[in-house]
């Protein structure tokens, strides 16, 4: 284990069972998160990243779903194995919000439409055992000011529709650090915002990383905002990590073919005026029922017969911290 | 703007479009063939009595039935507009058999309507938690059953059963000679076993559509954001489910609410002649197969300001219950 492990997700698999088939979503994932540090987790849409962190919330659809793997969450007496928990149950409840918060995508729909702001990033103190209303709105008009709301006594009492997009970006995120989480869980928070919005979202979120000293899984599509954001990186595909390392190493050195396709598909200023920006050929299939192969074998430009479509290679060290799911590494 | 400001203005529409209406119900109440003097006409030659011109013309004026449609309307509504609301053929004042029903027919209507609301909500909440579940099957099951029953044959039937093992007759309100003594304990008993029935008939109809609207909008609301949102903040699914989904769910029956005001007056109407319940539905009914100029138009008249002030109504909870129409409409 490493020594400054707080989230270890070992083996994780987690299945929806559709009329067509087993829809697996996340299918054997394993990482860590440390302390203090961001964790990107960067994929195509369907690869599995947002499935992968509401699995270690438990709140994937109840109705359907499956879960096998472990999720340990450590604290400085042991280890809680989130997975073992009864989802509905009081101590699953409990680390919600105050151990594991998560911001998501669309702040519009993430809020209620008829309950102000304030009712309900109160309501997460309130359902941790807060029980002085007065002491709970100061706390809250408080955090709306540190995460740069103008007027917080003002829009502690407004509706989310009266708020514009990167102002309710932020009071999700008031909402979510307001009980100071270990692990904030980062479901793409600037995908639905304007980059100026974007940029300052991103630095809130590192200065508040700094302050209160919380680790961030940060999932995107977005390889730009990894870049800025995250310390370590993982590359899914199709509910599978491909590659993970520092996020120094998946830039500078890319190893797996997918890696290395998505970073030749990012527009260069200058470098691709008049040629064709380079693409990964065919779609992300969907991973109903999938073989145990390469998830990448079908779209690979570099695809071996016989060897990649048999079975799924295991991961390889290639520096320390670095690892690769690829038969060429073998 | 202000609230008394948009309360002005919704009331100068309302009264726009009642104009309109009256003006409608008016012309379509006139539509058929013949005038109310033709069938007295009609009836006194039958009863071998010899009826001249003159006379004729003599009852024309006498009901006003002489002047052009267009000044019969103003006269009409002018009257109408003072409270008079004329004479029915039937020789008593029309505002009497309003008056007559108008207890029974509220009483009737409000009864069953918040027993359908008090079953139908919590039924559609429980169907739509509990999506394909037996207990959701079971209650579409029923749901279907009082949808596609008429109400009354379902009517027929209990009071056919309950004549039957019984000995009961349940038709009207009261039991026969019960109405006219003065209120006692004995008479309140007597009309509360008279009205349950009905009620059972017409809550049946009404419940099914109900739940049907509030499993289809809950499950609607269930699936939206912000309900794993405040999972991940660690609310307790009960707690979360009544403060998030079941509020927006209730939005169109909130809204509804309004609309209900003018089935109070003629809903149920068959029903209500099946059971011989003594609401306007029924009198209603005969006024217009009587071509009773004066009742008809009278009684639909009330159910359209009914309808009018009803749709104000709902649009004025619903904009109290929902910031965001509120703010939309500027209602402060």
């Amino acid at each position: 284990m490493t020594p400054d492990a707080l989230l270890e997700v070992k083996d994780l698999h987690t299945y929806f069972e559709l009329e067509e088939g087993t829809l697996k979503a996340v299918n054997g994932v394993s990482f860590t998160i440390r302390k203090n540090r961001t964790l990107g987790i960067v994929g195509e849409s369907g690869c599995g990243k947002s499935v992968t962190a509401q699995s270690i919330m438990r709140i994937t659809p109840k109705k359907n779903s499956s879960m096998r793997g472990q999720i340990l969450l450590h604290h400085e007496s042991g280890a809680v194995d989130v997975a073992q928990l009864d989802e509905d149950g009081d101590e699953m409840r409990d680390l919600r919000g105050r151990d594991i918060a998560m911001i998501f995508q669309e702040p519009m729909t993430a809020f209620s439409p008829v309950h102000t702001v304030g009712n309900q990033i109160m309501e997460a103190l309130f359902v941790h055992g807060e029980r002085d209303k007065r002491a709970a709105r100061k706390r809250v008009i408080a955090l709306l000011d540190e995460v740069g709301i103008p007027a917080p006594e003002r829009r502690i009492d407004e509706y989310p529709f009266q708020l514009s997009g990167g102002m309710r970006q932020r009071s999700m995120i008031a909402m979510a650090i307001i009980l100071n989480p270990r692990l904030l869980i980062a479901d793409e928070p600037t995908t639905a915002l304007d980059v100026t919005i974007q940029a300052q979202i991103l630095r809130l979120m590192k200065r508040l990383q700094r302050d209160n000293g919380m680790a961030i899984m940060f999932i995107t599509h977005d390889l730009g905002v990894i870049a800025n954001m995250a310390d370590d990186v993982a590359v899914m595909y199709l509910g599978k990590i491909v590659e993970y390392g520092t996020s120094r190493q998946i830039f500078n050195d890319p190893k797996h073919p997918y890696t290395k396709g998505l970073l030749r598909s990012i527009p260069k200023f200058g470098t691709t005026i008049g040629k064709h920006l380079a693409t990964i050929k065919g779609t992300v299939p969907v991973p109903l029922d999938p073989p145990d192969a390469c998830p990448f074998a079908n779209r690979c430009a570099e695809f071996i017969a016989g060897a990649c479509d048999v079975r799924m290679p295991a991961a390889v060290a290639v520096a320390p911290g670095h690892s690769v799911n690829c038969v060429l590494y073998e | 703007m202000s609230f008394i400001k948009y309360l002005i203005q919704r009331l100068i529409y309302a009264f726009l479009v009642l104009i309109v209406i009256s003006f409608l119900i008016f012309m379509i109440v006139q539509l058929p063939r013949g005038d109310a003097v033709d069938r007295i006409v009609n009836a006194r030659q039958a009863q071998g009595d010899i009826i001249t011109e003159e006379d004729e013309a003599a009852l024309r004026a006498q009901y006003g039935l002489d002047k052009p449609v267009f000044v019969q309307y103003f006269i009409w509504a002018a009257q109408f507009a003072r409270g008079n609301m004329g004479q029915s053929m039937l020789g008593i004042p029309v505002s009497d058999l309003i008056n007559e029903r108008i207890a029974a027919t509220m009483l009737l209507s409000i009864i069953s309507l918040v027993a359908t609301y008090a079953l139908a909500v919590p039924i559609g909440i429980f169907s739509a938690t509990r999506q394909y579940s037996l207990g959701d099957y079971f209650w579409t099951f029923v749901g279907f059953i009082g949808l596609a029953t008429p109400n009354f044959l379902l009517a027929l039937i209990l009071l056919f059963l309950f004549h039957k093992f019984f000995g009961l007759s349940i038709g009207g309100l009261f039991s026969p000679g019960v109405e006219d003594q003065p209120w006692s304990l004995a008479k309140a008993l007597d009309l509360i076993n008279h009205l349950w029935i009905p009620i059972i008939v017409i809550v049946t109809a009404q419940t099914a559509g109900t739940i049907r609207t509030m499993r289809a909008t809950l499950l609607d609301e269930l699936g939206q954001q912000y309900v794993i949102t405040a999972r991940a903040k660690g609310v307790r699914y009960r707690r979360l489910l009544f403060k998030y989904p079941v509020r927006l769910a209730l939005n169109p029956i909130v809204n509804s609410v309004g609309y209900i005001l003018p089935r109070l007056i003629s809903g149920q109407t068959i029903v209500a002649i099946v059971m011989n319940l003594p609401t306007l539905g029924p009198l209603l009914f005969s006024a217009l197969l009587a071509e009773d100029v004066e009742l008809a138009t009278s009684i639909l008249m009330i159910q359209s300001i009914l309808a009018v002030i009803g749709v104000i109504l709902g649009d004025i909870m619903l904009s109290v219950y929902d910031p965001r129409i509120r703010m939309e409409k500027g209602v402060t």
